[in-house]
């Protein structure tokens, strides 16, 4: 059963001053479907889900949430933050309890929520650490974590593994593969990494360099669950191939831009 | 030893690979300090009763240290102790209350920024003894005097140190805070208020060496009492054994104010 909410962007827009860095961006993701957003770097795909959770104020266009919001939900859009942005003088648990505090929830209630989901995310042992001590992948724990307690409607991830090394990334991949199963939630992925977005997308949205604009949307049609099985790895290569085609180009041209501010 | 064997043995000229590494490291040697005190306090005793120094001009440090053990066996010092405490406790309480309130409406309310930043900016700089006598007209020659000069050389850095610690208050912490709705309230207080507490307290080490500074300076312009007026007194009186003995003073209370800060930076910034 689907806990989500459909996205809409309609007609979207947006520069920083005289840079234009998306441009005519339509795009629906759809309830429980979980969509990977990738380009070449600066092409926008962290300002548009920006946009799309509200932080931003686009400059044209509008974003649409559409479905009722599932009982329990207490932050409907939520965000899991490539730099994990915790609190340093909180702890694990002062983290994830940060989020419930202006919440009308008892004490009892919040700390029950707390204890849930530290559970689920392995963290029940580490609860009393501050982010200091704990690894990167850890410190991504917690802000999936902070994310799942107020049982969000869809889930936006800015490059969540991105400032994790490869053992890391590849662990906290299959985490949140049968965090995804599980949940059901609506997704949105930003990522540049291909093998993340074949891995975990229903679809893949393939930005072009600035200003970003949708290049083509490549369905994936194989379960996540079954991803990792032999069989599947002719389909995957071939999608791998399709996608690397389209954006090589952009990003050989992106990566000799320079940068002017 | 099978990995010896297992070197080939046909190799000519076979040598250890030379060490270029090393030193460049500085390396803790708790007597150092401790040792380079003793020998200057020798020297300087040495100095004195070898006759190469005029005892009245540089006394020996015993001779400090037993005027020292003299004032406070007497007692007449506490006085001068007593209104100096009072003065720099009170001016910098007075001073830091209203910097922080300063700091923070500059660094959270635009308009506030707009048209506090410049001012703050441009009285920085004055130094602020030099308004004390126009204090004194205003408060009279009493206690408010001093304690507005110190609050004064307190309040501007403080307001600076506090504004740009909101400034370094990373955005990204916010846009999360805000990403899960926390009400604004909530936001200042559980995130931007810990966020600047670095800044704070490394001003607080800042705004008590000016405190102790003005206190000086206020206390040798126009007082009875105080360790300021103390010092002076005994400058013109030739008491130099005295003098050094406040001066000595002086020095404990800036140690003992720094080991304080010290001890409430490392209690509050725990999480670092």
């Amino acid at each position: 059963m689907n806990r989500g909410l459909e996205l809409t962007v309609a007609g979207l827009s947006h520069s920083y001053g005289d840079l234009r860095v998306l441009d005519g961006i339509d795009l629906t993701v759809r309830e429980g479907e979980l969509v990977a957003l990738i380009g070449p770097s600066g092409c926008g795909k962290s300002t548009l889900l920006s946009i799309m959770g509200g932080i931003l104020r686009p400059e044209t266009g509008s974003v649409l949430l559409g479905g009722r919001v599932p009982e329990g939900c207490l932050n409907p859009l939520t965000y899991v933050f490539q730099d994990f942005a915790l609190l340093p003088w909180r702890t694990v648990r002062g983290n994830v309890a940060l989020v419930l505090e202006h919440h009308a929830l008892s004490r009892d209630e919040r700390r029950a929520m707390v204890d849930d989901v530290l559970r689920r995310t392995g963290l029940l042992d580490f609860a009393e650490a501050l982010p200091r001590q704990l690894s990167g992948g850890m410190r991504q724990r917690v802000g999936i974590a902070r994310a799942l307690v107020v049982r969000p409607a869809v889930l936006l991830m800015d490059e969540p593994l991105s400032a994790l090394d490869a053992q890391t990334r590849e662990l906290l991949m299959e985490d949140l593969v049968s965090l995804w199963l599980r949940e059901r939630v609506t997704g949105v992925y930003v990522t540049h990494n291909l093998a993340e977005a074949l891995r975990l997308a229903d679809r893949i949205v393939v930005l072009s360099r600035r200003p970003g604009r949708i290049r083509d949307v490549v369905p994936v049609a194989i379960p996540q669950a079954e991803r990792t099985r032999p069989v599947a790895q002719g389909e995957l290569a071939a999608l791998n191939e399709r996608l690397w085609h389209l954006i090589k180009a952009e990003a050989q041209v992106a990566e000799r831009e320079v940068i002017d501010d | 030893m099978t990995e010896v064997s297992a070197i080939p043995a046909a190799v000519p000229d076979r040598r250890p690979v030379p060490h270029r590494g090393g030193g460049f490291v500085a390396r803790s040697q708790p007597w150092a300090p401790w040792a380079a005190f003793a020998v200057l306090v020798a020297l300087w005793e040495g100095a004195v009763r070898g006759g190469l120094v005029s005892p009245v001009f540089l006394p020996a440090p015993s001779h400090v240290v037993a005027a020292l053990y003299d004032l406070f066996a007497r007692g007449t010092i506490w006085r001068h102790v007593g209104d100096s405490l009072y003065r720099i406790v009170l001016g910098w309480l007075a001073g830091t209350a209203a910097g922080l309130a300063a700091g923070f409406a500059v660094g959270i309310f635009s308009t506030a920024r707009a048209a506090g930043l410049p001012l703050v900016s441009a009285l920085f700089p004055v130094p602020k003894i030099a308004l004390l006598p126009l204090l004194i007209l205003w408060l009279g020659i009493g206690e408010a005097s001093k304690v507005a000069t110190i609050a004064l050389g307190v309040f501007f850095p403080t307001v600076i140190a506090t504004y740009s610690g909101v400034d370094g208050v990373a955005r990204n912490l916010i846009r999360m805070a805000q990403s899960f709705d926390l009400p604004p309230r909530a936001i200042l207080v559980k995130v931007v208020l810990p966020g600047t507490l670095p800044a704070i307290l490394s001003g607080f080490r800042i705004t008590a060496s000016i405190a102790l500074i003005l206190l000086v300076a206020a206390e040798m312009i126009g007082a009875e009492y105080g360790i300021g007026a103390f010092i002076l007194a005994a400058g013109n009186l030739y008491q130099t054994d005295q003098l050094l003995a406040g001066v000595a003073m002086l020095s404990a209370l800036g140690l003992l104010i720094h080991t304080l800060l010290s001890r409430l930076e490392r209690w509050l910034l725990r999480w670092r």
